[in-house]
């Protein structure tokens, strides 16, 4: 048997501000080597959540435990194994990157030299610009470093708050090679935050989506996604016949439109082998499956379902 | 605990702002100094003016430890807006920046982060009033050198020899750093309530200007609540310009200022450590 390690274990969180609840009874597990989805909508709780994480904000009512010990009594033995990134990337903007980093890293409970603190930021593309104030930054760079910030002290557990605000395409990709590299080569654990499920999908294993404070779905990645209906356009030679074999058939409510000889299907990744059988059976020749996953709209469909 | 208060020392250090307040000392105790060369003789013959017709007054009374004497006088009123400048920032700053976020989220207690903080404060207003003190007495030296120090009081005039002077301005500055390390306990006390350094700079000059005003109006009301109020000891250094010096006053003044310091950083401490960081 297989004894998963649980490195976060969230049980009953909750959080109000005055009259609002940022976030109710929330519960999450996240295991050793899990790269993690936290998704949500804008204001569902994520960063509230991850404050609460990292000590920033107290919670109103339930326990949050971080590598087994109780994160309210052993706050600070838990923190020196974590790096985070909290939403926008800040920094004392007069000082330079490596200032920056060399206040942070005489702060994280271990001894790092001058030499790691270099590596590190080269690691990010930084090196170069270590001497520059942080006023002179782009917000890419200033992103760039709070990674750096975060991998400094060689955390078992990174925590990265929407990594990805404002970074271009390139830097998109850089951050999800990162993410790939560091989970693994480097065997961390990743907790990522992002409302866009996208993003979420290319990394992670694991994956949790809230709204209003509340889970709304939980699971492996793979198979949430599986679960969800997927667009699948299928070209067929006649495309008049296939059609009308489908209007008269079970498959008439999963047609979507026809277009030139194109058909789109609302399906379910396990249907669309018997949708291709069912055509050709019939003597409609498919030439091509195009399946698309609606990752949008299933996100915009379960966060809906839970307002 | 001291790498914590040499790191915000270094943080404090590498701002702009914080150098205000020497700019400032040393521009007007400069300035100061000089209009007291050439103008001095007469305001300390307007000053004696009324004590001529019964002394006869010998030796270099216009020299540094008078110089020194009005300087303080008229600086320790001034001060406080230069260290609720720094003080008013500590906190406040950390939050306008964002920068709460990668300082607490290090596996340092609250208390000790808000503790380092208070020290370096105080180590800054210290260095303000030392450096007032080298600008005062340093330039005063140079300038007039030294000799007795004439002490006019409404209805009284001391005159403390030369050699009798020194470690009265010493204990004056440690007194007068006192008073103003309750200036930046309560500037970082403001602090830690807002999200902006203008806040606790404002907050912090409004609430000495009301003090002042209290002490300074002769109504019953008033009078029974002055004992209570900081602003009525912070210009208590000039207890030392006695003679004797009235030693029971001067530890009362002590320990109130000091009473004021403790209360003011443990309601400070208190607050930082139950804040929600939101910024």
């Amino acid at each position: 048997m297989i004894i998963e390690d649980k490195v976060i274990e969230v049980r009953g969180l909750t959080k109000d501000f005055k009259e609002i609840r940022a976030v109710d009874s929330l519960s999450v597990n996240v295991y050793r080597g899990d790269v993690f989805g936290f998704l949500g909508p804008n204001g569902a709780g994520k960063s509230t959540t991850i404050r609460m994480l990292l000590t920033l904000i107290r919670p109103k009512e339930g326990s949050i435990k971080i590598f087994g010990k109780s994160l309210m009594e052993d706050r600070n033995d838990i923190l020196k194994d974590i790096g985070a990134i909290i939403e926008n990337p800040a920094f004392y903007n007069y000082l330079s990157a490596y200032k920056n980093l060399e206040i942070l890293s005489r702060m994280s409970g271990r001894e790092i030299s001058s030499n790691k603190i270099m590596e590190t930021l080269e690691t990010v593309g930084l090196k170069e610009r270590s001497a520059s104030k942080v006023k002179t930054y782009s917000h890419g760079m200033k992103q760039r470093l709070g990674i750096a910030q975060a991998l400094l002290h060689d955390p078992e557990l990174i925590i990265l708050d929407e990594p990805t605000t404002g970074l271009d395409p390139q830097g998109m990709k850089e951050i999800r090679d990162l993410i790939n590299y560091l989970s693994k080569e480097k065997n961390k654990t990743i907790f990522l935050s992002s409302h866009i499920l996208s993003e979420v999908e290319q990394v992670a294993n694991r994956m949790i989506i809230i709204n209003k404070g509340k889970t709304v779905v939980e699971g492996k990645v793979q198979e949430l996604l599986d679960s969800a209906e997927m667009k699948v356009t299928i070209e067929v030679d006649d495309v008049e016949a296939a059609g009308q074999l489908i209007k008269d058939s079970g498959w008439a409510g999963k047609l979507l439109s026809i277009n030139n000889n194109k058909m789109v299907f609302d399906v379910k990744t396990d249907e669309i082998a018997l949708l291709n059988k069912y055509l050709v059976s019939n003597n409609i020749s498919v030439s091509s499956i195009v399946p698309t996953r609606s990752l949008e709209e299933y996100f915009l469909k379960i966060t809906n379902e839970s307002n | 605990m001291l790498q914590l208060v040499q790191i915000e020392l270094y943080k404090i250090f590498r701002k702009w702002r914080s150098y205000i307040g020497f700019i400032a000392i040393g521009v007007l105790g400069v300035i100061i100094q000089i209009a007291m060369l050439y103008e001095g003789q007469k305001s300390l013959d307007f000053m004696t003016q009324n004590l001529r017709d019964s002394f006869v007054f010998v030796g270099n009374l216009l020299n540094g430890f008078l110089v020194s004497y009005l300087i303080l006088n008229m600086l320790t009123v001034h001060i406080p807006f230069l260290i609720a400048l720094v003080a008013g920032d500590l906190l406040a700053g950390e939050a306008t920046a964002g920068t709460y976020r990668i300082l607490l989220t290090r596996p340092v207690s609250r208390f000790k982060v808000v503790s380092s903080k208070f020290i370096a404060g105080n180590i800054y207003t210290f260095s303000l009033i030392l450096w007032l003190a080298i600008v005062s007495l340093g330039v005063g030296a140079i300038l007039f050198g030294f000799g007795e120090l004439i002490v006019i009081r409404t209805g009284s005039v001391l005159i403390l020899d030369r050699a009798d002077v020194l470690w009265r301005f010493l204990l004056a500055y440690g007194f007068a750093a006192l008073g103003m390390s309750v200036v930046c306990s309560l500037a970082l006390f403001f602090s830690s309530l807002v999200e902006n350094a203008i806040g606790p700079i404002v907050s912090t000059m409004a609430v000495i200007i009301v003090f002042i005003i209290v002490s300074a109006i002769n109504i019953d009301l008033f009078k029974s609540i002055r004992p209570y109020l900081f602003t009525n000891y912070m210009l208590s250094w000039r207890l030392f310009f006695s003679d004797p010096v009235d030693i029971s006053k001067v530890l009362e003044a002590v320990l109130i200022l000091f009473g004021h310091i403790i209360f003011l950083f443990s309601i400070t401490a208190i607050i930082f450590k139950r804040k929600d960081i939101l910024s």
